[in-house]
């Protein structure tokens, strides 16, 4: 074992334990960005001048009507950046652009005494707009070859020889959207200056190193002339990785030209028109298959849409590729990756960070092939998982294949799978008008980030001299439990009792150089910088209680806040006694800790290496039931086993693991983004841009019966405590929601229909999927894969998936 | 369980002022778009939070005492982010803070956070606020030993009915925690000062009048005063719930330069029952009149679960539904189907007005400026055959895209009445006259109901729009008559009569 996941006795960690906020979440007492505006004077608020062009060159921008409303103090605009008018780090987002790139674009910004003016003085803003030509869909995007960044291509083998002689080949096309995040509390950020020009932003950020990187660029100052803190978001999920920092950049902006706070906080319609979303993404496929239903080999070509600007599309896109295998071994392999430019908000990380969409393409590909191959879906997903032995097509040995096949068939028993199918036939036989369906898929997802840098973290412990314990670290609190993790972990690495420590919000002058609280791996790096630097302290700690106590400084204990040697006749002394001793010998009583994550390499360019640490496995069981007279469904019960290592925190897991998976089906069957491709006058305009017509999961999409377990002796060897990272995998666990509607849309036709479902699987695109099962066509395939066109019939989304099969 | 002072007693009239957690706040230059939850925010109380601002999400959700069903006063969940503060004037108000502190929880504050019902936290105060009006609601059965082992979909677990927290959105947890700390809920402890708050009437409604920058918030204390008022003033905008004016002010940014409130008018607060007919007073909150006909109009009980949210509902009047006159609002397809009448009243006199004939255009009616929608007339008896079909991409809290009303009359086999109301499939809200011609005279079989569903799968004109394409509401519409058919197939009888259906009168 390890000495990083080595847990000591009776360990702090693995103890189920809620939020270390939950009492001031439920008072209302927790503080968010916004909520420190009141306890502030003289705060300004800000209002953006939103383009209504999807793309169009700025002739003219007159600020001055805005200088006419009561209350407006200053219009913020490119002549007033003393740095560099960018917002990003690829340097192709201007934070005041000449050119509008997306319908919602923030032309500029105006200042005002309350948020009421500054909303007026937008208003009266006058800019001249030149229209120019909008891509809207990744398919223009295509035919018009807008394509942004690096292009990537991931290979194995000979794809196109293993399809030539394969038994079965099948192509199809699918195009899936992307999903908002909707955290509820939208995107916030509050400036200050302090004394001598210092920049104080707090931000509702997942990566507050990289917002106070931004904020000093436009600014033209030093990085040590900005400090970013996050007391904690109200949900971010991916969205606040990269999109926060122009704001912050805005709102510090205005701080230091006015001398006043400057306080940014977007509304739900603003948010959602200017803020990056999920990537939606466009995949054309040939796979081919051996008799026994074998994947003998994948050639794809996925295009994501980026949106205006890169972001984060490379990464996210490089991540598509290393995810599309899922838990599933292909031998030969190639996989085409590009990401589109369109006149959208620049899509960005979204939990789960293309992996989700890498694994749709094949989860797509194997639910609507199993049927035209004669083979149960279920068995088809079985046969095909990795073995022992095999490696991605990237190059990472898959080590714990067998831990897929553990979460499979532990699903399988606790969730009576076979019993309930027969039970679902049997029901199905008896109701003309109602299907049920039941699914089953894996999920195999790499933790690290990909580009290997990342991997490193930081932390600071401090013990006071009363022997109370603070500790800081580089990850950010969005709702997911790090910092209750982390409290576990300190505790667990001091030897004390979890209320001698607590947890102060993150700083960038705490903790610097810190990576995003993303790709799942905040647990992981900041835990292991937590205990790196516990274990210093410990081990200064137990020099001084050796020569207390008369023992060797190896064989010092600190267990629940005690002090001891080995042998009882040793005695003990207590902590803060021991703490007290130590700081009058001068000894140092606080430490920064690090950590970078060992025996990580990638070739982003060969798309090749190891890049994960390890993976994340588990596995869902998803029943639904469908009425065929309008296509809605409800979620009947959903058998959950997954994999989080030893878990650090067992309530907060759990927690993880639920959430993903609600916020998974979400993006597969609800939330609809709907974007106006018309020629119209508002061409490129979100349609959906509001609660009221952007529908997240809501208390009547929560599995009416919902069992989640963790897989048990998960122990992981390279990771903190033993415990794996879990904010993203199960998210992807929700494809078997998916993949039961399709069952049950089948389930209205003949046995062996092979059914085509939009995605998201909205209860009208399930509708169209059921009618086209249940309605008789003019070309029945006579076996299974011979030519036939299942494109849906009628439904005007299905007409973007007209799939052909060729045996 | 200790809490912060409440006052048993109706407060004191006193300069326009909120109680917020037992303490008198003055509105002291409060703007008449100002809202309650930008007003509470404002004061240092910022556990309530802007999610949607526009009652979507439920984050802004605060307890207001008003007036109950089954006891004097009930603690009343509503979307602070729609309410104006000044229509609060005089009313007692609880937020997240008031329930209970971090060191001395309230009873649901304690279940959330124990069982994981918070991750992020921002929703939670909203949760906290909607989940208590439900634990303090009088007819809550409440055993308190029934702790949900989570494996059961019972939507009144313990007396706790999950429709009360329809109106709030998690985006973190799944909702398993928060369905397991509701169904963990006990009764109120008999020292529980919310609880005994109950028993003493509400806050009375007070005539209020606030006028700031020029624009006026005015709540007349009589409806003779409101029709001078807007007969006066014809620009008035008139406001009962606030529930689609609340999303005007806060999305589009529409101000008024007068705002007449109606909500608490008490001409338009009667519910009458009589032989020939039931009077529902326009006023009248969608929650309150589902409390009092307690399923005495079928077609009503099914639609009150389906209409918006329980937040929404607690505010929404049927007036405003009718009066805002959009075609996708959900009580005019119920209310077609039912023939309903609408009385519009004004200084000249009252008018009745079957609602076919009330809907003009896209948001337009025959409703003069001076005129006010007093009550809704249902005609008695009630057709036996009803149905309620909402469209939606979501189950509950969400718009239709297609709402289909039936009221269906059959006798020896053979369709002698229909009445079939459609919301979703054109500029207002239309009868499927053709529809009705098709079944009326035919028997009830699936031949000719198959028949009349082709028809009614070309009335109207739909459109297609991000909620549904065009092909998917026509499709609905035929499928809906399908769906009414076979599930009376399917229940063994040709028209059956729920328990509930008959209406005593």
């Amino acid at each position: 074992m390890s000495a990083l996941s080595e847990r000591p006795e009776n360990p702090t960690v693995g103890i189920p334990l809620p939020h270390e906020s939950a009492a001031l979440h439920v008072t209302g007492e927790a503080l968010y960005t916004d909520d420190l505006v009141g306890r502030l004077t003289g705060v300004l608020h800000a209002w953006p001048v939103q383009a209504p062009h999807a793309h169009a060159r700025i002739t003219a921008l007159r600020t001055e009507p805005a200088h006419d409303v009561p209350g407006v103090v200053r219009v913020l605009t490119a002549d007033d950046v003393p740095g560099i008018n960018d917002a990003g780090v690829k340097h192709d987002e201007p934070l005041f652009p000449s050119e509008v790139m997306f319908h919602g674009h923030a032309v500029c910004w105006v200042l005002g005494e309350t948020q009421e003016a500054a909303r007026l003085g937008a208003a009266a803003v006058e800019v001249d707009y030149e229209p120019l030509p909008a891509l809207v869909t990744v398919p223009e995007a295509i035919a018009a070859e807008s394509f942004q960044g690096t292009p990537r291509n991931l290979a194995r083998g000979d794809a196109a020889a293993a399809l030539e002689k394969a038994a079965h080949v099948f192509e199809g096309e699918f195009e899936f959207a992307g999903q908002e995040h909707f955290y509820l509390e939208t995107h916030v950020s509050l400036a200050l200056v302090d004394e001598g020009g210092q920049v104080l932003v707090h931000s509702s950020t997942q990566h507050p190193s990289e917002t106070q990187e931004i904020v000093a660029h436009v600014l033209g100052v030093p990085s040590h002339e900005v400090t970013v803190q996050c007391l904690r978001m109200g949900g971010a999920f991916g969205g606040k990785e990269m999109q926060p920092h122009g704001y912050a950049a805005i709102a510090a902006l205005g701080a230091t030209l006015t001398g006043r706070p400057v306080r940014l906080r977007l509304n739900r319609t603003q948010d959602i028109t200017m803020s990056g979303k999920r990537h939606g993404f466009h995949s054309t496929w040939r796979v081919g298959f051996d008799d026994d239903g074998h994947i003998l080999a994948l050639d794809a070509t996925l295009t994501a849409d980026g949106g205006w600007s890169l972001d984060l599309s490379e990464p996210v896109l490089a991540r598509a590729l290393c995810h599309i295998d899922n838990a599933y071994w292909v031998p030969d392999i190639r996989v085409d990756g590009r990401v589109a430019r369109t006149n959208k908000t620049s899509q960005t990380a979204f939990r789960g960070f293309g992996g989700p969409q890498g694994m749709l393409v094949m989860e797509d590909i194997l639910g609507r092939c199993a049927p035209l191959l004669g083979i149960d879906p279920l068995e088809l997903r079985r046969r095909n998982f990795y073995q022992q032995g095999q490696t991605t097509p990237y190059g990472q040995p898959v080590r714990q294949a067998d831990r897929l096949a553990a979460c499979w068939d532990q699903v399988a028993a606790s969730g009576e799978v076979a019993q309930r199918r027969a039970e679902i036939a049997e029901f199905n036989r008896q109701h003309p008008h109602t299907k049920r369906g039941l699914a089953m898929t894996p999920v195999k997802f790499g933790i690290s980030f990909n580009l290997t840098a990342f991997n490193q973290a930081g932390a600071l412990v401090h013990v006071y001299k009363d022997g109370s314990v603070l500790i800081n670290h580089g990850g950010t609190e969005m709702g997911q439990g790090l910092h209750t993790k982390m409290l576990q972990v300190a505790a667990t690495a001091l030897g004390l009792p979890l209320s001698r420590v607590r947890l102060a919000p993150t700083r960038t002058d705490k903790v610097p150089n810190t990576s995003a609280t993303a790709a799942s791996s905040g647990a992981d790096l900041n835990g292991a910088a937590i205990k790196n630097a516990c274990e210093q302290i410990r081990e200064r700690l137990a020099q001084v209680a050796g020569g207390l106590l008369g023992v060797s400084p190896r064989d010092v204990r600190i267990e629940d806040g005690v002090v001891h040697g080995l042998s009882p006749a040793s005695g003990s002394v207590g902590w803060n006694e021991l703490v007290n001793t130590a700081y009058h010998q001068r000894v140092q009583l606080w430490a920064s800790g690090f950590y970078r994550t060992d025996g990580l390499h990638w070739d982003a360019n060969a798309m090749q290496g190891e890049p994960f640490k390890y993976f994340a496995n588990g596995v869902a069981a998803a029943e639904v039931e469908v009425d065929g007279f309008t296509g809605a469904y409800t979620l009947r019960r959903v058998d959950i086993v997954h994999d989080v290592g030893d878990s650090l925190s067992p309530l907060i897991d759990i927690g993880q693991i639920e959430g993903g998976f609600v916020q998974g089906a979400g993006w597969l069957t609800l939330e609809d983004l709907r974007w106006d491709t018309s020629d119209g006058p508002n061409r490129g305009r979100l349609a959906t841009q509001a609660a009221s017509t952007y529908k997240l999961p809501s208390f009547s999409e929560m599995p009416e019966d919902f069992r989640v377990k963790l897989l048990e002796k998960a122990h992981e060897e390279g990771a903190v405590y033993g415990s794996k990272a879990v904010g993203e995998p199960p998210l992807m666990l929700a494809f078997s929601v998916r993949e039961a509607l399709r069952e049950a849309a089948a389930a209205f036709g003949p046995a062996g229909t092979s059914v085509d479902l939009a995605s998201p699987a909205t209860p009208e695109a399930v509708y169209w999927a059921l009618d086209a099962a249940r309605t008789p066509r003019a070309t029945e395939p006579a076996a299974g894969d011979t030519a036939a066109e299942p494109a849906m019939a009628g439904g005007p989304r299905g007409s973007e998936e007209a799939t052909t099969w060729s045996g | 369980m200790t809490a912060p002072a409440v006052p048993s007693a109706p407060s004191v009239p006193c300069a326009p002022c909120v109680t917020v957690n037992g303490d008198q706040v003055p509105l002291d230059g409060v703007a008449a778009h100002t809202t309650t939850l930008d007003w509470l925010r404002d004061r240092g109380l910022t556990g309530a939070k802007e999610g949607c601002a526009e009652g979507e999400c439920g984050a802004c959700s605060v307890l207001v005492a008003r007036p109950g069903v089954e006891t004097e006063t009930e603690w009343t969940a509503v979307n602070a982010c729609l309410v104006p503060v000044a229509a609060l004037d005089g009313q007692e108000v609880v937020t997240s803070e008031g329930l209970g502190t971090s060191s001395d929880l309230h009873p649901v504050q304690q279940e959330l956070a124990v069982r994981g019902g918070s991750q992020c936290g921002y929703c939670t105060p909203g949760f906290v606020c909607s989940l208590a009006a439900e634990f303090y609601r009088a007819g809550r059965v409440s055993t308190g030993d029934e702790v949900s082992s989570g494996s059961t979909a019972d939507e009144h677990h313990c007396g706790v009915d999950m429709h009360a927290l329809s109106g709030n959105l998690c985006r973190c947890t799944g909702y398993r925690p928060i369905r397991d700390a509701a169904y963990a809920l006990g009764a109120p402890a008999d020292d529980d000062t919310f609880a005994a708050r109950r028993q003493a009437p509400p806050p009375a409604p007070r005539p209020t009048r606030l006028a700031v920058d020029g624009a006026e918030y005015v709540r007349p204390a009589t409806l003779a005063e409101t029709l001078a008022l807007l007969t006066e003033r014809p620009e008035a905008q008139v406001v009962a719930g606030s529930t689609d004016w609340g999303v005007e002010v806060n999305i589009r940014g529409r101000r008024a330069p007068l705002v007449v409130a109606v909500d608490r008018l008490p001409e338009l607060r009667e519910l009458r029952i009589e032989d020939d007919v039931i009077e529902l007073g326009a006023a009248l909150t969608l929650t309150e009149i589902e409390r009092r006909l307690d399923g005495r109009v079928p077609l009503l009980a099914e639609l009150f679960p389906q209409f918006a949210s329980r937040l929404i509902r607690n505010s929404a009047t049927i007036g405003g539904n009718i009066g805002t006159a959009s075609p996708i609002g959900d009580a005019p397809p119920a209310l077609l189907a039912l023939d309903a009448e609408v009385v519009l009243a004004s200084p000249r006199g009252e008018r009745v007005l079957p609602l076919a004939d009330y809907f003009t255009g896209y948001r337009e009616t025959v409703r003069a400026a001076d005129e006010l929608i007093r009550s809704v007339r249902i005609p008695l008896p009630l057709a036996p055959l009803v149905a309620f079909h909402k469209i939606a991409k979501r189950r509950f809290d969400d718009i239709s895209s297609v709402a289909v009303g039936f009221a269906l009359e059959v006798a020896d086999g053979t369709v002698t009445r229909a009445r079939i109301g459609l919301g979703g499939v054109a500029a207002t809200p239309i009868r499927a006259v053709a529809t009705e011609d098709a079944l009326v005279g035919r028997p009830w079989t699936e031949e000719s109901v198959r028949r009349a569903a082709a028809v009614l799968a070309t009335e109207g004109t739909p459109m297609d729009d991000h909620r549904a394409s065009a092909s998917y509401r026509s499709a609905m519409l035929g499928q809906s008559l399908l769906r009414l058919f076979w599930s009376r197939q399917a229940r063994g009888h040709c028209v059956q009569t729920p328990k509930k259906q008959e209406v005593s009168a």
